[in-house]
């Protein structure tokens, strides 16, 4: 099908967070369990707004902190329920303790992440801080460059989490302010055709009053590693029907969406790697930089968990130098968190390519075109390992 | 519990036990390091130890007596020091 379809879609101006919010709208949630807070604000409001109008059939649950928030998502979608949530930096912290059980009891949550520095210094403003500080819970996460890739990921991580060889929650990353705040031009779908791609919930193993189980049990050293074991093969192997999925939806939206988003890297000697809104920029540097004769090539990443170490092996290796682009740091750790993956994924390699280390972007601190410039000639320069974009020295 | 597989693949998934009450299989007495013992003749019939025993380890008879459950009972010691005649005493678990 064509994306000017004008029956099955609509053109809409909406900001990130609105985007999102239509996103849960169209998925039918059953449930939506979420604390507001900047700059996830707008979707909380426009959610409650819709289940307040009769537009959206939902049982809107207004808790008292995230930590209840995602509880209560545990609960309802155990239940059977479609459960959606959302929050940023600070509020996901608070959830952090259920983050593990959600995804160990396998509840398909789904949750938009207004990516937002950690206090202290108290800021709103994006890092990927809180992206990276749950990497290690079970959770999928998918990463937003504008806001039609986050009104999309929303979608797909809905199919991809309540599919029965996953039920795995997901996170879908946007940008704080610079996505959840922008209004962007976009295609939303017309309601009546989502069930085409997002039929109803069908649970596994759902609470069954009639039938009762023991979800979450206590599993000591007999089964504790056993459990752990068979999670950990089903995130890894989510990977198929993530590309499944992608593949389904890039037919039936006519946006393509892959796992990895290449951008001249065929004959690339020097590639940059980066998550989220950043790639735009980037895109439009290479541009320039391939005018001006320079073989320079753009990775970035719509899948971060599981990681795509595989395809990263095959699309990095043979590329002189990479600079790997943090939006966040690490203290006292050997590079910051993307670019610790990215050197574990290349190690295997008998030929490593030169890795630079790019700090930048920390609360929202603006990255241009000029901080691109300054970023490429740091990457020419073998001397130099890591560098804080703008605040060297 | 002890029917249970021990291949990851062949494990309920998210370890949901399938089979409501299994809790009885878990004899938690051999976590216990000191037993409680009634004495029957000091005993009033009160049944104060059977409301706070929060193991349920202490069962209620026909003639309104109890007994202890040493199947479950964990050795916390509260019947003991809620007992108003002292009908229950605290001791060592020998072997």
């Amino acid at each position: 099908m064509s994306v000017t379809d004008t029956e099955r879609m609509k053109r809409v101006g909406l900001n990130g967070d609105e985007a999102v919010a239509y996103a849960a709208k169209h998925a039918n949630v059953d449930v939506v369990a979420a604390y507001p807070i900047t700059p996830q604000t707008i979707m909380v409001e426009k959610i409650s707004e819709f289940v307040y109008n009769g537009e959206l059939d939902a049982e809107f649950i207004a808790v008292e902190s995230e930590h209840s928030a995602l509880s209560a998502a545990v609960g309802a979608s155990l239940a059977g329920a479609r459960v959606f949530t959302a929050t940023a930096s600070q509020g996901l912290a608070l959830m952090y303790e259920i983050l593990y059980i959600a995804s160990a009891m396998r509840t398909p949550i789904v949750m938009a992440l207004g990516n937002r520095a950690f206090s202290a210094p108290i800021n709103i403003h994006c890092s990927h801080d809180d992206a990276y500080a749950v990497r290690d819970t079970g959770w999928l996460q998918f990463f937003a460059e504008n806001v039609q890739e986050a009104y999309d990921l929303v979608l797909m991580a809905f199919k991809i989490s309540e599919s029965p060889e996953v039920l795995t929650p997901s996170i879908v990353n946007l940008d704080g302010f610079i996505l959840t705040h922008c209004i962007e031009p976009l295609y939303i779908w017309n309601e009546r055709y989502i069930q085409e791609f997002l039929p109803d919930r069908k649970p596994v193993e759902a609470i069954d009053y009639r039938n009762p189980k023991t979800y979450g049990p206590l599993a000591l050293m007999d089964y504790y590693m056993l459990i752990k074991r068979q999670q950990y093969e089903v995130v890894r192997r989510a990977r198929a029907t993530i590309d499944r999925v992608f593949d389904e939806y890039s037919r039936w939206s006519g946006r393509r969406y892959r796992a990895i988003k290449t951008y001249m890297m065929d004959d690339a000697e020097y590639a940059f790697v980066v998550l989220g809104s950043t790639a735009g920029t980037m895109r439009s540097m290479v541009d320039k930089w391939r005018g001006m004769g320079r073989k320079v090539g753009l990775v970035s990443l719509t899948l971060y968990r599981p990681f795509p170490e595989d395809d990263l092996r095959r699309i990095l290796s043979g590329v002189e130098a990479i600079g790997v682009m943090d939006r966040s740091h690490t203290y006292g750790g050997p590079g910051a968190q993307l670019y610790q993956e990215i050197a574990s994924t290349l190690y295997s390699l008998d030929e490593h390519p030169r890795l630079l280390n790019i700090i930048y972007g920390l609360g929202g601190k603006d990255f241009g075109p000029e901080d691109a410039e300054a970023a490429y000639k740091y990457l020419m320069r073998p001397d130099v390992r890591e560098v804080w974009l703008g605040v060297e020295g | 519990m002890s029917s249970w597989p021990r291949d990851w693949r062949e494990l309920p998934m998210a370890g949901i036990i399938n089979i409501a009450g299994s809790s009885l299989d878990y004899k938690t007495g051999t976590w216990r390091a000191r037993k409680p013992v009634l004495y029957p003749d000091k005993c009033i019939k009160c049944q104060i130890c059977w409301l706070f025993c929060p193991d349920m380890a202490i069962n209620r008879l026909e003639d309104d007596s109890v007994e202890i459950n040493y199947e479950y009972c964990k050795g916390c010691g509260i019947c003991a020091e809620e007992c108003p005649t002292k009908a229950i005493e605290m001791v060592e678990e020998v072997g």
